[in-house]
């Protein structure tokens, strides 16, 4: 690993300040551009939630409280093990900086295996996406309760693909990071992958309270 | 000089093109990829307006009628109009009016290119099984329902939308990080300055599109009923979600089209800008103001007076940045040294109809005058006003001007007038008409209609056949010209602005080093006028 690796940038940047500086403000604009396109499935669950109050809260009501709030303390603590990685790789602890990346990675897959079981529990008791499953044959909830379940399968499974691709992206992060093309001189990958897995923790704190909290549990 | 050392002879196999990562070399091909849509759109225009020649069947059925409305729609807006100029000229020219050796990630413009020809192989597949036929607009419940295929349509756009964020994310950073030093903003060539405004709205518009086509997608496949009352759904949620990209999507597409026609302005009058704050500020008030009037098409939604009376307000805010561009260009003008060629014809072409198209977009924003114009023609013939005599004029105004710079070869003065006096004659023949049969109540998409319409249904199609042929004829000389063409010094315009402080056609490279600016993009004051006075060809 020479000097000269260390300071390279592309040919039609003047420097790697300039580089590191552009790299920055395209993630920030795609993050934009990604809560942008969560900002319509939020508009659907305002907009439904307002034509539908106690169906919603119904159904706010009959999802799994504890599994949400457990994979919420999941992914709060995998925002922390990402910023710890970057941390220490930034003082020039590579070793870990790769433990508490593949940490990380390691949290995002618990949260999917979570909500995979969550999954899995209200396709057993026949609630499907679009009012459809025996669920709704058995019970005669309204319109407004399968609009809930039909938002909630599209927006957690549009956020659990943006958890997938933010661990295989702190995977490849953290292979890098132990071959060295990632240290403490050149460290934005690594922050850039971890503003990227921050906007994915930041929706799910949306997400919690709208599919979670805001019902009557019984 | 030209040839060997220039930005197309670096390298001349086909992958030094396909895996190329200069932005001139992309730009080119985002070109020709969307002249080609505007082709294809073209025909299907063609074969639509021929169909109206008579009330009765002429060349096709209903269903076809309907499958071609769309399919004109959602190729030329989504294939031509939005990525033509800011990922064909924006690509190309933005690094080199900033002193830029590429834009900020040259992969990514390629990837974004690619992103394109996906969307375009699947919207292709999607016209192998015939299509669709529920508008270019997707309204739910006719689209979650219809039997014709919708999908790949949808996703093809879908796909197609990545690569215009991609685009307009490149832009910003583009501007924002690779300006050569000493280039301040308020320094910056307008054409750059309307593709930021452009890139902004790219960036924050297009995924609300991406989900919304995205749901209607699943309602269609797996009938999951999102917008289906019979599952608690809205359908005029679908039609808010749609138009809140879709208005400012046009502006997309006229943005840019501003941005040329400030450039042509100046550089064929020989004068600064009247204000170039103006014209920066109206620019950023456009993209700023367009994300707050989508109601205006969705006036007979059955949305209350008062929030149609609001989006009607906010919609008119819109026409006054506009019409402060419009005065500055003539004041620009006023007094200025005339080159009257090809580039400024198109411009005079287009402040004559964007000045009406955009009076009569005033006029449909009025909700009480919409009530009686929504779904006519009126509404067709307001919209092609602004997109065909305005947009696609531009673009021909780009086409020619930057043509030499592309290409090292001049088109030649004199066919390039003739068909530029037969764009614009074609196109009032096509679309006055349909001003006025809107107002006397033909509805716009419908296949039959009352013999008393014949008239100007009749003139409406010989009209867009002059228009087509004249873009023939201009894609006939512009090719011709590649072989044949005089070969072009570096500013054959003599205009002031930075991109032609480089050779005609650029080397790789752009610029040996960092190029200095020591004066501003309009000063022409600084800049050797042309030897002898000009004139008509």
């Amino acid at each position: 690993m020479t000097m000269e690796a260390t300071r390279s940038h592309d040919e039609h940047f003047e420097s790697l300040e300039r580089q590191v500086a552009a790299t920055r403000l395209g993630m920030w604009i795609f993050l934009v551009s990604e809560v942008l396109l969560f900002a319509a499935l939020f508009t659907l669950y305002a907009t439904y939630r307002a034509d539908w109050p106690r169906a919603f809260e119904e159904a706010v009501g009959h999802n799994p409280i504890l599994i949400g709030t457990v994979n919420t303390a999941v992914l709060i603590v995998a925002s922390f093990t990402v910023a710890m990685g970057l941390h220490h790789l930034q003082h020039g602890r590579s070793r870990t900086a790769v433990a508490f990346t593949v940490a990380t990675v390691g949290l995002a897959l618990l949260f999917l295996g979570i909500k995979g079981y969550e999954y899995s529990i209200h396709v057993t008791e026949g609630i499907l996406p679009g009012g459809k499953g025996r669920f709704f044959e058995t019970h005669a909830v309204s319109d407004g309760f399968a609009a809930f379940f039909t938002l909630y399968y599209v927006t957690t499974g549009l956020h659990g693909i943006h958890v997938t691709v933010g661990a295989a992206v702190l995977a490849a992060l953290a292979i890098g990071i132990h071959r060295g093309r990632i240290h403490a001189e050149r460290s934005h990958p690594l922050e850039l992958g971890a503003l990227y897995w921050h906007l994915v923790d930041c929706i799910w704190i949306f997400l919690w309270p709208l599919y979670y909290l805001l019902g009557t549990h019984r | 000089m030209t040839g060997a050392t220039s930005y197309l002879g670096h390298g001349t196999t086909l992958k030094s093109w396909l895996l190329t990562k200069d932005h001139k070399r992309i730009g080119v091909m985002f070109l020709i990829a969307t002249t080609i849509a505007l082709l294809v759109g073209g025909v299907f225009a063609l074969l639509l307006r021929t169909e109206h020649l008579t009330p009765e069947p002429t060349l096709v059925g209903p269903h076809g009628y309907n499958r071609l409305f769309t399919l004109h729609g959602v190729i030329m807006v989504w294939f031509f109009m939005i990525p033509a100029i800011p990922s064909g000229f924006g690509n190309f020219l933005v690094p080199l009016q900033i002193g830029a050796h590429d834009v900020a990630f040259p992969r990514l413009n390629l990837a974004s290119f690619y992103i394109y020809l996906l969307g375009a192989f699947v919207l292709l597949g999607g016209l192998f099984y015939g299509g669709a036929d529920t508008g270019w607009t997707f309204y739910v419940p006719y689209s979650a329902e219809t039997p014709t295929a919708v999908v790949p349509l949808l996703l093809g756009v879908f796909i197609l939308g990545w690569s215009s964020i991609i685009t307009g994310l490149n832009l910003i950073v583009t501007m924002h990080t690779m300006r050569a030093k000493g280039l301040r903003w308020m320094q910056m060539p307008l054409f750059s300055w309307a593709i930021y405004g452009t890139s902004v709205i790219q960036v924050l518009a297009t995924p609300v599109l991406g989900m919304v086509l995205l749901l209607v997608t699943l309602e269609h496949t797996l009938e999951w009923g999102i917008f289906d009352p019979r599952h608690g759904g809205d359908p005029i949620l679908y039609q808010h979600l749609f138009w809140f990209y879709s208005h400012p999507a046009v502006y997309i597409m006229v943005l840019p089209a501003l941005g040329v026609i400030s450039e042509v302005v100046c550089a064929f009058t020989r004068k600064n800008p009247l204000s170039y704050r103006a014209l920066v500020w109206s620019t950023l008030g456009i993209a700023f103001f367009s994300f707050l009037t989508w109601g205006h098409h969705m006036f007979t939604s059955g949305m209350s007076v008062f929030a149609s009376g609001t989006f009607g307000v906010l919609s008119m805010f819109v026409a006054i940045f506009s019409a402060i561009k419009v005065f500055t260009w003539t004041g620009t003008m006023y007094r200025g040294s005339v080159s009257l060629k090809t580039p400024l014809l198109y411009v005079l072409a287009f402040i004559f109809l964007f000045v009406f198209g955009g009076m009569t977009g005033v006029a449909v924003a009025t909700t009480s005058l919409d009530v009686h114009w929504h779904d006519t023609y009126f509404v067709v013939a307001h919209f092609h006003f602004i997109m065909v005599g305005g947009v696609t004029t531009a673009f021909l105004a780009a086409l020619h001007y930057w043509w030499p710079k592309l290409t090292g070869r001049m088109y030649p003065e004199g066919w390039a007038m003739v068909a530029a006096v037969l764009v614009f004659l074609g196109f009032n023949l096509a679309f006055v008409p349909q001003f006025l049969m809107g107002n006397a109540g033909m509805p716009r998409r419908y296949y039959f209609y009352p013999e008393e319409m014949q008239a100007l249904h009749v003139l409406a199609t010989g009209g867009a056949w002059m228009l087509g042929l004249a873009f023939v004829a201009v894609l006939i000389y512009l090719l011709w010209s590649l072989r044949t063409g005089a070969r072009a010094s570096a500013n054959p315009w003599h205009s002031a602005s930075f991109e032609w402080r480089t050779p005609s056609p650029p080397p790789h490279y752009n610029f040996d080093g960092t190029p200095r600016f020591e004066r501003g993009a309009y000063d022409y004051t600084r800049v050797e006028p042309p030897d002898r006075p000009v004139s008509l060809p």
